[in-house]
């Protein structure tokens, strides 16, 4: 049988990204007996989830819910995933709806096993999007350790391609074929979960936070893989002009968000991560000194407890007042954060050796085939006679549990479209 | 079932590099494997093909592939034999020990032997089907319990809906105005609950009973049955699963008088508010004259360790929606909201960003120190405001914005004739939420849900959504219960465990330690087994000292003749250790090491348990007298943020251990000989540390002395 074929043989829920989201999604739909399609854009699934360091409020690492999801995925033969792969027409009404799915090449088959003898002999680097941009990999690399499938791949905009093939060459298994092509499936669907997720805000735009200008301020997405065993520093916290400890850190908050410059929204989770990471950097630097400047501190329902325990830490002083601006001295490294200081009144100069932004989460994707989008980007459902509902954080932001707990709502929504269907 | 066992070692991903791949073969033989094959790559297509040939062909059904990871290519090894078992020779061998070295050899053969034996003692499971009811039970009928009746039926599930007040609708039927749900997320809301209310009345697939409470839930999901009390008299009903949707109520505003709660009639709560705008205009209580101007204060009761120390979450935008309907009511009217953060995330700012687009809505953030009336007015003092250190306001009436109480608070609601107690377990401050960040509807009664207000504070919005997450947990937990198959974390696994009851002496332990009140009692205290609320984690195989609880493939012999199984060594320089590991942290870590290269102790035999709360002590008896020098437990972290996928299984090993720990000192065998560290499953890279650590300390009290024995 084709893949062609066997993507319709039945009419499936198509569930468009591979976080948490949409991996809850495919998995809750799954194990309540209907068919399922993931059709993920990277070449993993997991999506951001994956490359935090520990969640809020338990402090726990994302990859333990992960590993049960994987393994729920791997036994499930009810669920296709597709990586590398977009959905980029749908047609036909609520009946007899059809996605199209065009699927790049990965160069490299199933029978790679991930020993990693290319990975050895690949002369090409590129830039470790998985690490924030923070290292780089090869060529031909595995994104992360828990990394799902477990099969390399190769990226195709930097490979030398067969005039290279070293990597053809050294593998065992015939794994590597640089000759695969962009394939396309037609895929029959009766309802569509958009779970596209978010991206985080590009801090270069803020042009008074110094992002891109000054070494040592760097966004939350980076000071997660700083934590992180598995990140490029193997989880040690320091400033990257000079990998220094860190003696004083300051979080901005709203860095982006409720701005009617850039997001004019909340991104409700930064306050719970800066905190949160500010966890992270006592529990490496105890003596450091943590300043959290920010507008309101918004830690709905239990979560409170979380934000009180952080702030009655002995290390952080909370400010309350929006950044105005951040500037390096390019010679010690040290950044100058100016912050209006709303409770106590005037303009404070604060410095650090390493500011981080808490930066906000915009949707990832707009313009799917078939979805409805609102003025900020966000899903709201169909735009045509396909049943299509938003998940997580292409809807709203929202927090891990938020997601999930959005998710499991959109698998039944999505088992009443296929009954009707 | 007559077991052929065929082992299959694969020497490819450096396997073949580091062993010696033939003399495991010769070893595997010689130990039970009828049929023992060696390959370079058995995930691909040769070796393959050469697998399923035995299988088809030489009648091979029971396989051991000693590969790679039992995590990895489970696509290419998803093979259709009542057993089998995946030996790991590659990640906790190859990759991550000394190539072509004895110890590493020794390692790699006690593996495959220890494999060998787990086939040996395992019989292919046989699923408990029982004909099961697919009814699904919906408790409380406000907005959640609505919605999650109108989503189990539109998936075609049949529902009995049980409210307790006469009529649908909980107190949203009582609300003048609702949040904005959609964009631009500006504008209020009519409340949906008395549509949605009709819709329910109308739907054949539901069958609602109003004035009703739950006189007791006996059974297990697909055998509940429901004693449900009405004036009528009491019916009992067969139901499949539960969604417990009793929402919350108002934090008791009489506990309040520090904001003048009770000082005045003019200091109300957020719900009177909301009665008194339903009903008409917004005046003063004391007068009935018009409200001109209205102060709100925020986090009453909420926040406040003297009353709710959490926050309520919907609150702020309340308070915000109730502003702007006294002013659309009566632009004469000045509203002030003296808040402490204002919490309205994600879209919630567009309608915060609507009320401070509002003259007459005055928004500041404040610590209310006094409340008092006089003069007819209210005066309301405040430190720490935008306006200054300390401020006065007054305002004709004074809005008490209260907090959420989960109705669970006040009594058990189901009253489920359970061993463990009448009511769905709560965790902090009454709310049955889950603890699980990824599986936010896992409760610890199975087939039991809760959704809403009664398990978090939520707005409308997330009350619809988290209904219809609810209903689905509810209809999937039927869907794999009537194949006889378990539920998260386990999903599919269709083992269940055998008691055999003739040697139990009723020391209550399984039924008390079952994390999710699975057994039930006689009035001896024999354990009742209720298969389907089990999730086959083996805590009460763990916990029973007689030994009598085991699942057809896993068990008590297994583990014990897997420990037997290691060769000791007859040199005394080579300390021989076991390892007993959660699989779903520890032994995914060690793969991480392995893919990582990082090299550890060859001493230490690990296997791997369906959660640590099934390590039952005599393992550690049977490690110790076969002369190991010691045991490793490795489990998940436990206490306030546990991770333990089964609750409390590492916790209760822990507890165990505590008290084999004392009965080692006894037989003057050291305590620290037995250790177990929390690991978390991101830890990878403190696992040699761990393990050396171990291996290093236990060299300081000298070889066992059973050793050789």
């Amino acid at each position: 049988m084709t893949e062609q074929q066997a993507a319709q043989q039945t009419k499936a829920v198509l569930v468009v990204g591979g976080g948490i989201g949409g991996l809850t999604v495919a998995v809750e739909t799954a194990e309540a007996g209907w068919p399922v399609v993931v059709v993920e854009k990277n070449a993993f699934v997991g999506g951001r989830v994956a490359a935090n360091h520990l969640y809020f409020p338990k402090m726990c690492p994302p990859t333990c819910g992960l590993e049960i999801n994987f393994q729920r995925l791997r036994k499930n033969p009810a669920i296709k995933i597709l990586t590398l792969a977009e959905v980029t027409k749908v047609s036909g009404g609520a009946k007899d709806a059809v996605a199209t799915v065009t699927v790049k090449p990965r160069y490299v088959n199933e029978k790679c096993t991930a020993c990693g003898k290319c990975i050895e002999v690949c002369p090409v680097s590129r830039p470790d999007a998985f690490n924030a941009g923070l290292g780089t990999t090869k060529a031909v690399y595995l994104a992360h350790a828990m990394a799902h499938p477990q099969r390399l791949v190769i990226d195709g905009s930097v490979c030398l391609g067969k005039s290279c093939g070293k990597c053809a060459t050294v593998c065992p298994y015939g794994a590597i074929d640089l000759d695969m092509k962009e394939r396309t499936l037609e895929i029959p669907v009766g309802a569509m979960a958009v779970a596209t997720g978010w991206l985080p805000y590009d801090a270069k735009r803020i042009d008074t936070l110094g992002f891109g200008t000054s070494k040592n301020v760097i966004t939350n997405a980076m000071m997660e893989r700083l934590a992180a065993p598995s990140g490029v520093t193997g989880g040690k916290i320091q400033r990257p002009s000079d990998g220094a400890a860190p003696k004083r850190v300051i979080f901005v908050q709203c860095a982006g968000s409720r701005d009617r410059l850039h997001l004019p929204y909340c991104s409700a989770v930064c306050c719970l991560a800066s905190l949160k990471q500010a966890g992270y950097v006592r529990a490496q630097h105890p003596d450091a000194e943590i300043t959290m400047c920010y507008i309101d501190v918004r830690a709905p329902g239990k979560l409170e407890d979380f934000s009180v325990k952080a702030q009655a830490e002995h290390n952080i002083t909370m400010l309350k007042g929006k950044v105005a601006k951040v500037t390096e001295n390019a010679a010690t490294g040290e950044v100058t954060v100016e912050v209006e200081d709303i409770l106590g009144g005037g303009i404070r100069r604060l410095t650090a050796d390493l500011v981080v932004l808490a930066t906000g989460m915009p949707p990832a994707t707009t313009g799917l085939p078939g979805v409805a989008y609102d003025t900020n980007g966000f899903a709201t459902g169909p735009s045509g006679a396909v049943p299509v509902f938003a998940v997580g954080c292409a809807k709203k932001p929202l927090d891990v549990a938020g997601t999930v707990q959005d998710a499991t709502g959109v698998a039944l929504k999505a088992i009443q479209a296929m009954a009707r269907s | 079932m007559e077991k052929k066992i065929g082992v299959y070692i694969c020497s490819g991903c450096g396997i073949g590099e580091s062993l010696n791949v033939e003399k495991l073969a010769a070893v595997a033989q010689r130990k039970g494997g009828q049929v023992v094959k060696t390959h370079p790559c058995f995930c691909g297509e040769e070796g393959n093909a050469l697998l399923a040939n035995d299988v088809a062909s030489e009648g091979v059904n029971t396989v051991v592939i000693a590969a790679c990871s039992a995590r990895a290519m489970t696509d290419a090894f998803r093979i259709d034999v009542p057993i089998l078992e995946r030996v790991n020779l590659r990640e906790h061998v190859a990759w991550s020990h000394e190539p072509n070295d004895e110890h590493t050899q020794q390692l790699a053969e006690d593996y495959l032997i220890m494999g060998i034996v787990r086939v040996q003692k395992t019989s292919p499971p046989e699923p408990n089907i029982q004909d099961i009811s697919k009814v699904v039970l919906v408790v409380g009928g406000g907005l959640t319990g609505i919605s999650a009746a109108l989503d189990a039926a539109e998936a075609g599930s049949e529902v009995i809906l049980i409210e307790k007040s006469p009529r649908l609708g909980g107190w949203l039927a009582g609300a003048w105005k609702d949040l904005p749900s959609t964009a631009p997320y500006r504008d209020l809301e009519t409340p949906q609950v008395a549509e949605k209310a009709r819709l329910v009345q109308a739907n054949a697939k539901i069958r609602v009973i109003t004035g009703a409470s739950i006189e007791k839930i006996a059974g297990a999901p697909g055998l509940f049955d429901a004693t449900v009390k009405t004036e009528a008299g009491e019916e009992t009903i067969r139901v499949g699963a539960i969604v417990l949707a009793t929402g919350s109520r108002p934090y008791d505003a009489t506990k309040l008088a520090h904001l003048g709660f009770g000082s005045s009639p003019d200091v109300i709560t957020a719900a009177d508010l909301e009665a008194m705008a339903v009903k008409g205009e917004i005046h003063r209580p004391s007068d009935r004259k018009k409200a001109k101007s209205v102060l709100f204060i925020q986090c009453a009761g909420s926040r406040d360790e003297a009353h709710l120390p959490y926050c309520s979450a919907t609150c702020c935008a309340t308070s915000l929606k109730q502003a702007m309907y006294i002013r659309e009511r009566n632009p004469e009217a000045e509203v002030t909201i003296v808040y402490r953060d204002m919490r309205t995330p994600g879209q919630g700012e567009f309608f915060y960003q609507r009320a401070q687009e509002d003259p007459g809505i005055f928004l500041t953030k404040g610590v209310v120190t006094g409340v008092t009336a006089a003069g007819g007015k209210i005066q309301v003092a405040a430190k720490d405001t935008l306006l200054g250190p300390d401020v006065k306001f007054e305002a004709d009436l004074v809005v008490l914005a209260t907090g959420m109480v989960p109705t669970t608070v006040d009594e058990p609601i189901l009253n489920l004739a359970y061993r463990q107690g009448p009511a769905l377990p709560t965790l902090k401050y009454g709310f049955p939420d889950s603890h699980f960040i990824c599986f936010p509807y896992e409760t610890q009664r199975t087939g039991i849900y809760a959704a809403g207000t009664v398990r978090a504070p939520m707005d409308s919005a997330a009350v619809v959504q988290d209904a219809a997450g609810a209903a689905l947990k509810a209809i999937q937990c039927l869907h794999l219960t009537a194949q006889g198959k378990a539920v998260h974390p386990r999903v599919g696994d269709d083992s269940f465990p055998d008691f055999f009851l003739n040697r139990c002496t009723q020391c209550k332990r399984c039924t008390e330690e079952c994390p999710f009140g699975t057994l039930d009692e006689d009035e001896k205290g024999t354990p009742k087994p209720n298969p389907t609320r089990c999730r086959r984690c083996g805590v009460c195989m763990g916990a029973c000292p007689e030994r009598i609880i085991s699942f057809k493939n896993y068990s008590i012999d297994m583990i014990a003749s897997m420990i037997k199984a290691v060769d000791v060594s007859d040199d005394e320089d080579v300390p021989t250790f076991l390892g007993l590991i959660c699989e779903n942290d520890a032994y995914p870590a060690l793969d991480m090491a392995g893919l990582a290269r990082i090299k550890y102790s060859p001493h230490i035999r690990f296997i791997p348990l369906r959660c640590l709360g099934g390590t039952n002590l005599v393992w550690m008896a049977e490690a110790m007298s076969k002369g190991l020098e010691g045991v490793l437990l490795i489990g998940c972290k436990h206490g306030e943020n546990y991770q333990c996928h089964f609750v409390k299984g590492s916790e209760l090993c822990s507890i165990r251990l505590s008290k084999v720990q004392e009965t080692l000192n006894r037989l003057q065998l050291e305590s620290g000989r037995i250790r177990m560290v929390q690991l978390a499953i991101n830890e990878f890279d403190q696992l040699p540390g761990i393990v050396d650590q171990f291996i290093e300390d236990v060299k300081e009290f000298g070889p066992n002395p059973f050793r050789g024995m």
